[in-house]
């Protein structure tokens, strides 16, 4: 029988979504029964005190939980962060239930042995219970107590060769798509780059001294899987310079509705009857610049114009293909709404070479010179997007030495003076007077 | 790097004397606090003399899970105020 009676939480199972409510019960039971014989090192019925105590959120409408503390690792300031419940009598099992954080490999690729050490781990040292996975990709355990944290954390490093990820004013955990790895689509090996741009940065993830937090992700092209554009105060996002790569005959084959060339990869077929595929219509249409024609079997695309937003390569992948001259652009600034509404990333550089031969110089020139800036600039709990708002996207552009260009610009300017500086001025402010009055009597 | 931040021993007891003269108000600062301690050095160069203290078990860190801030070891809420030890 349940420790607690969790009638609201119950209700939340009438849904038509897998629940968490049942998975936390199946966790309590499998705790309680214990069939492995695991010698627990934090309360057995944690996970049924967790139950109790959301379930005591729901019927308040407020949460139990304190937040944060000192807790964490020797010489790390992020990785762990600390969970108090603030009725521990009620709820002994969670009176201290603290949250760690596990960089996620590049890719999140995981061998099943690796999750089985993992769970095997968490389930002797935790309660068991994995979010997988957090908003930078870690994989997030739920719950131990302060004595388990080195423990964890011995073990994590030492057996598995894995580190924890960052939490605080650190650099988060950097975050990728899958990239070349499994994707046609990738302008760039994300997952070498994010493994360059963890261990590069090792001081920055695991020793804050930003004035709040800043994260990195990774796209392997404009599809922005992984939505860095959204979620990141730096995204990295392959493109490329030269043309999009046409195979006419493939188009015709599209245009044709030939068999093995299903619109979109055949990733809509069966859901409705979408019809025969239209060129027109679904394609070109559908061009945000309207910079392609099909004209005597011929589709022909106006690269100059295109601003890669890969719809016409999505639905036709097998006639068309992504340019071979590929980089990436660096987008700045997203973050979610707490001061000043949600931002997306505004375009820093258009274009950028990817190469690990030179130690990515060119990236990591960026992401210094802007840290440089923010770290000296940034007020407490001021992200980039804010700091880029109240200084103005030409101060970013003078501290990272880029050239102000047409891609910058996202709207016509609003104010009709221009601000001058004096080193922007032949001869400065200074001038000389003498021979201005040969000129200008007075 | 200023004179102060230079002399590892004078900056720490710089720091310290800062913390434990605010400390009857608060006893959690924001890193960019100390820039208040040293006023014309960089960011990085005060972060390896924090580091360093954080190391030597002098400041701890104490972080909200979004937000990090440093205090004197064993000042403010610790362990034992959560009931743990």
């Amino acid at each position: 029988m349940a420790k607690h009676k969790t009638p609201l939480l119950d209700q939340l199972e009438s849904g038509p979504w897998p629940s968490f409510v049942s998975d936390l019960k199946a966790q309590a039971e499998k705790r309680a029964k214990n069939v492995e014989g695991v010698e627990f090192q934090i309360p057995q019925d944690c996970i049924a005190d967790l139950l109790g105590v959301v379930e005591l959120s729901y019927k308040h409408g407020r949460t139990h939980w304190k937040h944060g503390g000192i807790v964490g690792v020797f010489g790390y300031g992020g990785g762990v962060i600390g969970r108090y419940c603030d009725q521990p009598k009620l709820f002994p099992g969670v009176e201290h239930f603290h949250t760690m954080r596990v960089n996620q490999p590049a890719g999140k690729y995981y061998t099943t042995d690796y999750l089985r050490s993992l769970t095997k781990l968490w389930d002797l040292r935790g309660s068991g219970v994995f979010n997988m996975h957090g908003a930078t990709g870690d994989i997030i355990l739920l719950g131990t107590t302060t004595p388990q944290l080195e423990e964890v954390f011995w073990t994590l490093t030492h057996d598995m060769g894995q580190d924890l990820g960052g939490s605080g004013s650190n650099l988060r955990t950097p975050a990728d798509c899958l990239g070349q790895s499994r994707c046609e689509y990738a302008c760039y090996d994300t997952n070498a780059l994010v493994y360059f741009l963890t261990n590069q940065y090792q001081d920055e993830l695991h020793r804050p001294a930003f004035p709040y937090k800043f994260k990195f992700k990774l796209d392997g092209c404009p599809n922005c899987c992984v939505a860095s554009i959204a979620r990141s105060d730096m995204s990295f996002i392959g493109t490329w310079r030269d043309d999009i790569r046409i195979d006419q005959d493939a188009v015709n084959k599209y245009v044709e509705n030939a068999a093995g060339y299903p619109a979109n990869a055949g990733a809509f077929r069966g859901s409705r009857d979408w019809g025969k595929f239209d060129l027109e219509k679904e394609v070109l249409g559908l061009c945000p610049t309207k910079c392609m024609m099909f004209k005597n079997k011929k589709l022909s695309i106006d690269n100059a114009n295109c601003t890669r937003c890969m719809h016409c390569i999505n639905v036709m992948p097998r006639a068309l293909k992504i340019g071979k001259d590929t980089g990436l652009s660096i987008l700045v600034g997203a973050k979610a709404p707490i001061l000043d509404g949600a931002q997306m990333g505004s375009l820093l550089v258009p274009f950028v070479e990817v190469n690990p031969g030179n130690d990515y110089e060119a990236i990591t020139q960026v992401i210094e010179n802007v840290w440089d800036w923010w770290m000296e600039e940034g007020k407490n709990r001021e992200r980039l997007g804010e700091l880029i708002m109240r200084q103005g996207f030409q101060k970013l552009l003078e501290v990272t030495g880029i050239e102000a260009m047409p891609q910058h610009v996202s709207y016509p300017r609003t104010n009709p003076y221009i601000f001058w500086k004096e080193d922007e001025v032949e001869g400065g402010w200074e001038r000389d007077v003498d021979e201005y009055r040969k000129h200008h009597l007075r | 790097m200023s004179d102060l931040l230079a002399n590892k021993e004078a900056a720490v007891q710089a720091v310290v004397e800062w913390m434990t003269k605010k400390a009857g108000n608060k006893t959690k600062f924001y890193f960019n606090d100390f820039s208040k301690i040293f006023p014309d050095d960089k960011p990085r160069d005060i972060k390896k003399v924090v580091n360093k203290m954080v190391e030597e078990e002098i400041l701890e860190y104490w972080s909200s899970g979004s937000t990090t801030m440093y205090g004197l070891k064993g000042s403010g809420i610790q362990h034992s105020s959560e009931g743990e030890e």
